[in-house]
């Protein structure tokens, strides 16, 4: 689809996140309040490339850890053991329950992964001022904000776990150090999707930015 | 100036003109099809019904317990801030902070800021910081994780089914309810209609 230079931005005029409202903006200048609500309008995320790399990078140290660190440790009379994400995975596999299994699989390990993978591309594209399938990518990034907060899952089960075999007699679950590394994973990526502006992908189409 | 039908899209910042579209629908951008917005009938008293229902849930996934474990004949069980407080217990104070505010501070702040805005909308009144609140349940509402919490739940029962029995509790079954009531309420919460009718009321 061919993309004529009518950007909101290219006439001047500031779109509010919060009601909609299109505000004119004398040229060249790059912020202003909402002529309906107040809100504070930005022509684009101030800083956005430079702010999600931060947040992104954050959260590839963090990832380490994340997958490293046991998430919780199981104590009873037989011994304790302490469990990752990845080996709580293995457990579940090999005592049968395989749709968890692929479930837990899926939102800890591979939905961080990819959102990592998918917002380094989005900015380097927006970098490297790629032209190339514009719509796919905006996609990608909608995606991308959907699917980030499914990988809460294991934090929230852990606190369940926690909570309900802390004083039982058969055994205790106590949280492990991963948890708070991966809940700092989750929460830097959404920051990253959050930061990130996805009208920069179309401003390389406009002629007028270009 | 509410009869200009210019807008522009969210997501990749086309100037466009306000489409047309029928009840029900979707208005989508012509350049990189990101949702404009949609048209519903009756959104602000639909919305409003859904969220009235969302908060009696809210209020009953919170008191009650959400399930328990049966072990040699005791029964443990925990609510919704019991396992915020089992975490603060054992020193991972963060994560606790993080699980309370992602399933109980946030999803209540986005009722609360939904009823606030629509109640008095509903009669024809402009509620005081109306900007103000609206923004806040923007900013809240990507961080409020009730349906990823309630498969949590499921995903701990099944892991303890195997060494104990499970009990659910009603907690459980208002937690379902309240994941589609208040996706429910969030769909047809309506930004256009809210910000026109207030402006409307406001002169």
């Amino acid at each position: 689809m061919p993309r004529s230079a009518l950007s909101a931005a290219s006439l001047d005029l500031l779109i509010c996140h919060s009601c909609g409202q299109l505000s004119r903006a004398a040229p060249g200048v790059h912020e202003a309040a909402c002529a309906r609500c107040g809100a504070h309008l930005h022509v684009r995320k101030p800083n956005s490339i430079s702010r999600t790399w931060a947040f992104l990078i954050a959260a590839v140290i963090a990832y380490i850890p994340a997958n490293l660190l046991p998430v919780m440790e199981t104590g009873s009379i037989f011994g304790s053991q302490s469990d990752t994400i990845m080996s709580g995975v293995i457990y579940l596999w090999t005592s049968g329950s395989w749709p968890l299994a692929l479930l837990i699989f899926f939102a800890s390990i591979t939905v961080p992964a990819l959102k990592i993978i998918s917002l380094v591309y989005l900015c380097l594209s927006v970098q490297f001022r790629s032209n190339w399938r514009p719509k796919d990518r905006a996609r990608l990034y909608r995606v991308v904000e959907f699917v980030g907060r499914w990988s809460m899952l294991d934090i929230f089960v852990v606190a369940i776990l926690v909570a309900l075999v802390q004083f039982s007699a058969l055994a205790t679950i106590r949280p492990a150090p991963g948890v708070l590394a991966f809940a700092t994973v989750v929460v830097l990526t959404m920051f990253a999707a959050q930061t990130f502006d996805p009208r920069l992908i179309w401003d390389n189409l406009d002629k007028k930015h270009a | 100036m509410q009869a200009t039908p210019i807008i522009a899209c969210h997501e990749c910042d086309l100037v466009q003109r306000e489409p047309t579209v029928p009840a029900d629908g979707v208005a989508r951008c012509a350049c990189c099809g990101g949702e404009l917005f949609r048209n519903q009938p009756d959104a602000l008293d639909r919305s409003l019904a859904y969220t009235l229902g969302a908060l009696i849930l809210f209020v009953i996934a919170n008191l009650f317990p959400i399930c328990g474990l049966l072990a040699q004949g005791n029964l443990i069980k925990t609510t919704l801030f019991g396992s915020v407080l089992a975490l603060w217990d054992n020193d991972m104070r963060l994560v606790a902070i993080v699980v309370f505010f992602t399933t109980i501070l946030f999803p209540g702040a986005e009722i609360a800021a939904m009823l606030y805005l629509m109640l008095p909308l509903r009669f024809e009144r402009v509620p005081r910081w109306f900007a103000q609140v609206f923004r806040l349940r923007q900013a809240v509402r990507p961080w409020g994780m009730i349906e990823v919490y309630m498969l949590g739940i499921i995903v701990a029962l099944a892991k303890l089914a195997h060494i104990a029995d499970v009990v659910t509790g009603y907690a459980l079954w208002s937690f379902g309810g309240l994941i589609f009531l208040l996706a429910a309420a969030a769909a047809r919460f309506d930004a256009r209609v809210l910000w026109i009718r207030a402006s409307l009321y406001h002169a």
